[in-house]
């Protein structure tokens, strides 16, 4: 695939001087050399680490993280763990019974995974495993777009977890990627990274989930590449621990004539940033990027999306909403690039946030950059509360409060949990969502 | 004699600290049907949201008894459950709220304040069924949110159809004709008639005397700057339609200089 990347998300980067920031090289020391690994792999993680030790963590003074600080993070101390106990809990998605790959701290547990369910024509599971016919080395580590973090996962990564899909092979069964994190004992780190690849023609629905015990960083890599004229349609689900940190990035190239749906349902973590990344390559490409982020406490909770079009045609829509309550920071970020290429664009996108408590934080920055002339592009965020002629409509019919309160909420998340594709998925993340802001 | 359902003594009540009802004097029996008449402003609407509790207001004195109890510092959920319904001037849209659901959520409030067993979903889709014929609803109706999208017409049905579920003792109207056509009148006016008995009341917030052909009252007050400045039968309705309401100026003056 031939890209033009319109940017670079690098600004710091100064190719001459070492800087081995202490953050990533104590990270770095604590990865183990996958020795199963291909050749082809551990060349690229030696020179992900030669560029990483040209690049320190970012800070408030980088356009992009300006409104997250990073120093807790850094101030903290995380072990890759020898023995992993597995705090697994089930979870209770009884579509995925026989469809899902469980990974703990990174590694993939084979007794916890489960592919029974799996058709013809489609890879689930390790990359140590992959069949050697799919030619990993020509996706893995390839989207554009550049940072700290991904070039962190990439050197220091163990475990891949692949889903590959043949040509024209359409999987019904929701495919299920779950990553756990222990850091019960000691506080742990890990490196989830995950390589889909959707060939000619192909459709499936995967899930990615993360959770965990304890205090841990988990810093998560996702590349999905959604050939032409398939369909990808990805949940991304994050519900790690009130103690833990969690960087992510979901990468996504798609060619001419493809589908790719992302809805994120961000609802852990003491300290959570998302980026998704969204390259359309092809003529007619349809890009839906769906959020909900529901921040309580102080938590703090970014989500900084990238969706460059670059051929005509293509669709995207973006909407994504915020639940905020008591001291929680939520941010939104969304970069949306239409150059003069991508004549006859159709853009929409929305951020809508909705503020519990006069001590909760928002920070939104919708931006669109365009430059092609026959486009049609809409954006827009706002801010709110509940409103007070709702709430006295409701208990003029007998609601208390609270159960007011809580029907509006729940219609504001609703119009996002609408988009998950598996019901039981969202009957349990309406009840965790409940029970999150009633704590 | 029939039982006094509400009695409103000298009622006064602020806005913002402006004072917006300045002793409003009321009382409504078993089974009358009450109407409020005035012109925009005098406080005919803000005494229907006062009865049911808005928060926005503050009562400064007097009494809002409904049933022998003081309702003044009862919660709006509570008056409520207790049996006062208000259908919304301007019902609210809330996108993401099923009609269905809120109904259903609704009665069973209601249910538990009387200390009784919610109801299911199944159960409660066959009860709704039956009063969707009340106010000519399709069920289509209840898979939409509430409200959303709803014509004036289908709103004001839809507050009828609330009313008919959770039958209250006490309805206010308030001004649940305004911008309604012919049609649409006839069938909110039909499903209140249907819906009133010997032991409930009405009272009736409008402009408009064309209303009162299809709910005909029993008493029609007019309200002016925060009071009720007259009351009289159905026929002070036709006068004021026929006169304006210029013709009460004339005769406050003419009462004041006596």
């Amino acid at each position: 695939m031939a890209v033009q990347i319109p940017f670079s998300t690098i600004s710091q980067i100064d190719k001459d001087t070492v800087v081995e920031d202490i953050f990533f090289t104590g990270l770095l020391q604590q990865c183990q050399v996958n020795q199963a690994a291909p050749q082809w792999l551990k060349d690229l993680r030696q020179q992900s680490k030669s560029w990483l030790s040209r690049l320190s963590v970012p800070t408030k003074k980088d356009e992009d993280w300006r409104f997250i600080d990073l120093s807790a993070l850094t101030a903290g101390k995380f072990v890759t763990p020898r023995n992993i106990v597995g705090a697994f809990r089930e979870t209770p998605i009884s579509e995925t019974e026989n469809s899902r790959l469980v990974f703990i701290n990174g590694i993939y547990n084979d007794e916890l995974s489960n592919l029974a369910g799996l058709p013809q024509g489609i890879y689930v599971g390790s990359l140590n495993n992959l069949p050697d016919h799919y030619d990993a080395a020509k996706y893995f580590a390839k989207q554009p777009g550049a940072d700290a973090f991904t070039a962190l996962n990439t050197a220091g990564g163990d475990d891949v977890a692949v889903v590959w899909l043949d040509k024209n092979v359409v999987v019904e069964t929701p495919i299920h990627l779950i990553f756990i994190a222990d850091g019960e004992t000691e506080a742990s780190f890990a490196q989830p990274r995950t390589l889909i690849v959707a060939e000619i023609g192909s459709s499936i629905s995967v899930l990615e989930e993360y959770f965990g015990t304890g205090e841990y960083f988990t810093n998560a890599v996702t590349e999905i590449f959604v050939q032409s004229n398939s369909r990808v349609n990805h949940t991304r689900l994050q519900q790690e621990s009130d103690l833990s940190y969690h960087i992510g990035k979901t990468a996504v190239s798609q060619e001419r004539d493809s589908h790719y749906t992302i809805n994120e349902i961000n609802l852990g973590a003491k300290l959570f940033r998302h980026n998704p990344e969204m390259w359309q390559q092809g003529e007619q490409t349809e890009t839906n990027l769906n959020g909900l982020t529901v921040a309580t406490g102080e938590q703090i909770s970014d989500t900084h999306s990238i969706i460059a079009l670059s051929k005509p045609h293509g669709t995207t829509n973006q909407l994504h909403k915020c639940i905020i309550s008591d001291r929680a920071h939520t941010i939104f970020n969304g970069k949306v690039f239409v150059p003069k290429e991508a004549q006859l664009t159709d853009a929409t996108q929305l951020n809508r946030n909705l503020m519990l408590s006069p001590k909760a934080r928002v920070d939104t920055k919708p931006e669109l950059q365009i430059t092609a002339d026959n486009v049609k592009c809409a954006h827009g965020a706002t801010v709110s509360q509940l409103e007070a002629e709702e709430i006295f409509y409701l208990r003029s019919r007998g609601l208390s409060e609270d159960d007011a309160n809580q029907l509006l909420i729940d219609a504001f998340a609703k119009e996002i949990i609408d988009r998950l594709p598996l019901e039981s998925l969202r009957n349990r993340i309406t009840q965790t969502i409940e029970q999150k802001i009633k704590h | 004699m029939s039982e006094t359902i509400l009695s409103v003594r000298n009622l006064t009540a602020n806005i913002d600290g402006t004072p917006i009802l300045k002793g409003v004097n009321l009382e409504i029996k078993a089974g009358e049907v009450h109407v409020i008449m005035g012109r925009n402003g005098s406080g005919k609407s803000t005494l229907s949201k006062i009865i049911a509790g808005h928060p926005d207001y503050e009562v400064t004195g007097g009494e809002i008894i409904y049933q022998g109890k003081d309702v003044v510092d009862l919660e709006p959920n509570e008056r409520a459950n207790s049996g006062i319904f208000l259908a919304f001037q301007y019902p609210l849209a809330i996108p993401g709220v099923s009609n269905l659901d809120f109904m259903r959520v609704a009665y069973n409030a209601k249910r538990k304040y009387q200390g009784l067993e919610e109801i299911d979903t199944f159960d409660f889709e066959d009860l709704i069924e039956e009063k969707l014929e009340v106010v000519k609803m399709k069920s289509s109706f209840l898979e939409r949110s509430l409200n959303e999208g709803f014509s004036g017409g289908e709103k004001k049905r839809n507050e009828i159809l609330q009313m008919a579920l959770l039958d209250p003792t006490l309805t206010i109207l308030d001004e649940i004709d305004s911008g309604l056509d012919i049609d649409a009148l006839r069938i909110v006016s039909d499903g209140v008639n249907q819906l009133r008995t010997p032991e409930k009341s009405l009272l009736v917030i409008t402009h408009y005397q064309r209303l009162l052909d299809y709910i005909e009252p029993d008493f029609v007050h007019v309200m002016q700057e925060g009071k009720i400045i007259t009351s009289g039968g159905k026929e002070l309705a036709l006068e004021l339609e026929s006169r304006g309401y210029d013709f009460l100026d004339d005769k406050s003056t003419v009462e004041v200089g006596i």
